[in-house]
């Protein structure tokens, strides 16, 4: 069953929810990557959920003007103009009060979300048009999912990814140096402003398949996840596109692989999963490699500090550090150093050196920058280089290599 | 009451100064107002740069020393006043001039390389579409050479010292080829090497024939660097040459009693 929905053989509406699904998680997971890079995330949210009161009033108007109320357009344009009256009391809250910004996001979601569930519960009660589907809008609802609607996706998904990719560049520079951008003479507010119109797009469009509530995580979750596996911004935004796309995808083929599975929350479960995967197994931000990394760490730490007591012929009582020596072989288990240990503790008391050297000296500056103690100097300079060093040590030559 | 009355004609001086020497200054403002909210950090200010010199703009916390520089380049909005760039209006000239912020306005943790951000610096040249060729990333690596950085070009921001940080944001305004140079700070907090860096790389852009304006909080290294001073306490102090403007009394005036006498007289002497 999940094979036939992954290949698309599960009918009609399936395919179209599974191709609109991962064109909208690709968009929002691109889109989502530059209001992320902004550190402003959860003005998504807020976004979003003023959705709500302008779907239910254009329901209304629709209705009572004798036409049917479930439009599909007519529904969305009402809850783009809802969201942008929502973005734009965030703004002015920010600009002209002394709320923050988390302040500002709070209030807005919550009075335009309990407004907009006033008017649902009103439209239920009035029973005008045919109100069936539009509680839909919370949590997303598929099953009537029509070919136009999967148009209206693709071409919004279309539409905000051509404005990515044509403004991408200053978006880029204003999330990472607003200051600097607005002294390039960029107009950083209105780059902020279509910044959120991407979102509020992609927001719109997105209400059909996973709702109000949940589109925030197809925003943001790609670009976090995407994140941990780079640290170029512009692979951030194709890794989030992919991720978010594929998590999309997925989604859908596990909610059409049975009967009565929530399209939107599937989704939702995907992203996350790959977000966890990210956290473990990501090889630098990893949480896996973070404790690797300390473990090796830890273990270089005892060696070296233990080598250099040797050189010095100082007591080692640390038992990690001796346990480590006789493991490499470098002391007896008396605690006696042997040969190969003595030579080492040697070369590492050397190295110390050639390093002192080395930070003194501004030429070396980049090969300084990577001094922690624990490096071995060839790893940083050339064979030529050291022997330079070691003409300005002096001493013994025997110990050199 | 003697030092006022100093300030007092110094302004005059000024006010009469000819139209032909604001025209070809790289930056003058006059009766410059900012304020955030009630209280003005920075109050009916005028300033003539010298062009083809170093000016550092010096003052105590809170004078509303960044703020003038912001103000100068539009970042932040004035009440009042007028800002020309080479005679003309900012927005006409915003080519013409590099500002390097403080390095800790910004997010080190950017997933971005050294050699992306010296790149943003050929915002302009690269344009909204334009894919970055051979040329710019060969400028962008010329210029973190000149700070010393050529090495570092692929490494992560996040990986860089403080000192570090300061040249990548120096070399992105190399890379803009600017004729006006702005510089917040740039010596706050920076290891001697990077000082020594940067003070070299500013030196040969006044060989160049640019102009060059600091932020700058070191008293102790004004006259060794600088051509000229600006003193700001929310109102200007004085300006002009290090020689006529950076005295005993001008420095009284901006830092009140927040410098001690002994203090004074040492910088004085030097």
């Amino acid at each position: 069953m999940l094979l036939d929905a992954l290949l698309l053989q599960l009918g009609y509406n399936a395919t179209l929810v599974a191709v609109g699904a991962a064109l909208l998680g690709t968009s929002a997971g691109i889109t989502g990557t530059f209001l992320f890079l902004r550190k402003r995330a959860l003005v998504s949210d807020a976004v979003s959920h003023a959705t709500l009161p302008g779907v239910c009033i254009a329901f209304l108007l629709m209705a009572f003007a004798g036409g049917d109320g479930r439009n599909l357009a007519g529904l969305l344009a009402g809850s783009a103009v809802s969201a942008g009256i929502g973005l734009w009391c965030m703004n002015w809250l920010t600009r002209n009060t002394r709320l923050a910004e988390d302040a500002a996001i709070g209030a807005v979601l919550s009075v335009f979300f309990g407004f907009g569930i006033v008017l649902l519960t009103v439209i239920q009660t009035l029973g005008v048009g045919r109100q069936a589907g539009l509680e839909g809008f919370l949590l997303g609802s598929t099953a009537g999912m029509l070919y136009s609607d999967a148009v209206v996706i693709a071409a919004g998904g279309a539409m905000t990814l051509a404005l990515v990719l044509l403004t991408r560049r200053p978006m880029t520079l204003v999330a990472f140096d607003p200051e600097y951008a607005a002294a390039r003479g960029l107009p950083v507010d209105r780059i902020d402003m279509l910044m959120m119109g991407l979102v509020m797009a992609v927001t719109v469009v997105g209400l059909k398949i996973v709702g109000l509530i949940l589109i925030v995580a197809l925003l943001i979750i790609p670009a976090v996840t995407a994140r941990f596996w780079t640290e170029r911004s512009e692979y951030v935004v194709l890794l989030a596109g992919l991720f978010g796309g594929v998590a999309a995808y997925l989604g859908a083929a596990l909610s059409a692989s049975a009967p009565n599975l929530p399209t939107g929350p599937l989704i939702v479960l995907v992203s996350f999963t790959l977000f966890l995967l990210s956290l473990v197994l990501a090889p630098n931000r990893g949480v896996l490699a973070a404790v690797l990394r300390h473990l090796r760490l830890q273990r270089r730490v005892h060696l070296r500090q233990g080598l250099l007591a040797l050189a010095q012929g100082q007591a080692i009582y640390e038992s990690l550090t001796l346990r480590l020596l006789q493991r490499a072989g470098l002391v007896r288990a008396d605690g006696v150093p042997t040969a190969s240990g003595k030579a080492r503790a040697a070369k590492a008391l050397r190295d110390e050196r050639r390093w002192e050297v080395v930070r003194r000296d501004m030429a070396h500056e980049a090969a300084a920058a990577l001094y922690d103690g624990l490096r071995d100097i060839e790893t940083v300079l050339t064979q030529d280089q050291i022997q330079e060093i070691d003409r300005q040590i002096g001493g013994p030559r025997e110990v050199l290599s | 009451m003697e030092i006022v009355k100093t300030q007092a004609q110094g302004d005059l001086s000024t006010d009469k100064a000819p139209e032909a020497k604001l025209a070809q200054s790289p930056l003058a403002i006059r009766g410059l107002t900012v304020s955030y909210g009630e209280k003005p950090a920075v109050f009916s200010v005028d300033m003539t740069v010298e062009p083809g010199q170093m000016t550092a703009i010096i003052g105590p916390n809170g004078a509303g020393k960044s703020t003038l520089l912001k103000a100068a380049l539009g970042i932040v909005a004035p009440v009042s006043g007028r800002v020309t760039i080479f005679g003309r209006s900012l927005a006409e000239q915003r080519a013409r001039i590099a500002y390097v912020p403080q390095r800790a306005s910004v997010d080190w943790d950017f997933p971005t390389r050294v050699i992306d951000v010296v790149l943003m610096g050929l915002y302009r040249e690269l344009g909204l579409l334009g894919w970055i060729k051979g040329a710019h990333r060969a400028k962008a690596l010329d210029c973190l050479e000149r700070v010393g950085m050529g090495d570092f070009a692929t490494r992560q921001i996040g990986q860089l010292s403080g000192g570090q940080q300061q040249r990548v944001f120096l070399a992105r305004a190399l890379a803009q080829g600017a004729d006006l140079y702005l510089l917040d700070e740039p010596f706050a907090g920076v290891d001697a090497a990077t000082e020594k860096a940067i003070i070299s790389v500013l030196k040969s852009l006044r060989e160049a024939g640019k102009t060059v304006v600091v932020v700058h909080h070191d008293l102790a290294t004004v006259a060794e660097y600088f051509d000229n001073v600006f003193l700001i306490n929310t109102r200007r102090v004085a300006e002009g040459p290090v020689s006529e403007a950076f005295t005993e009394e001008t420095l009284q005036a901006a830092y009140g009693g927040r410098l001690a006498t002994s203090q004074i007289d040492k910088l004085a002497k030097a």
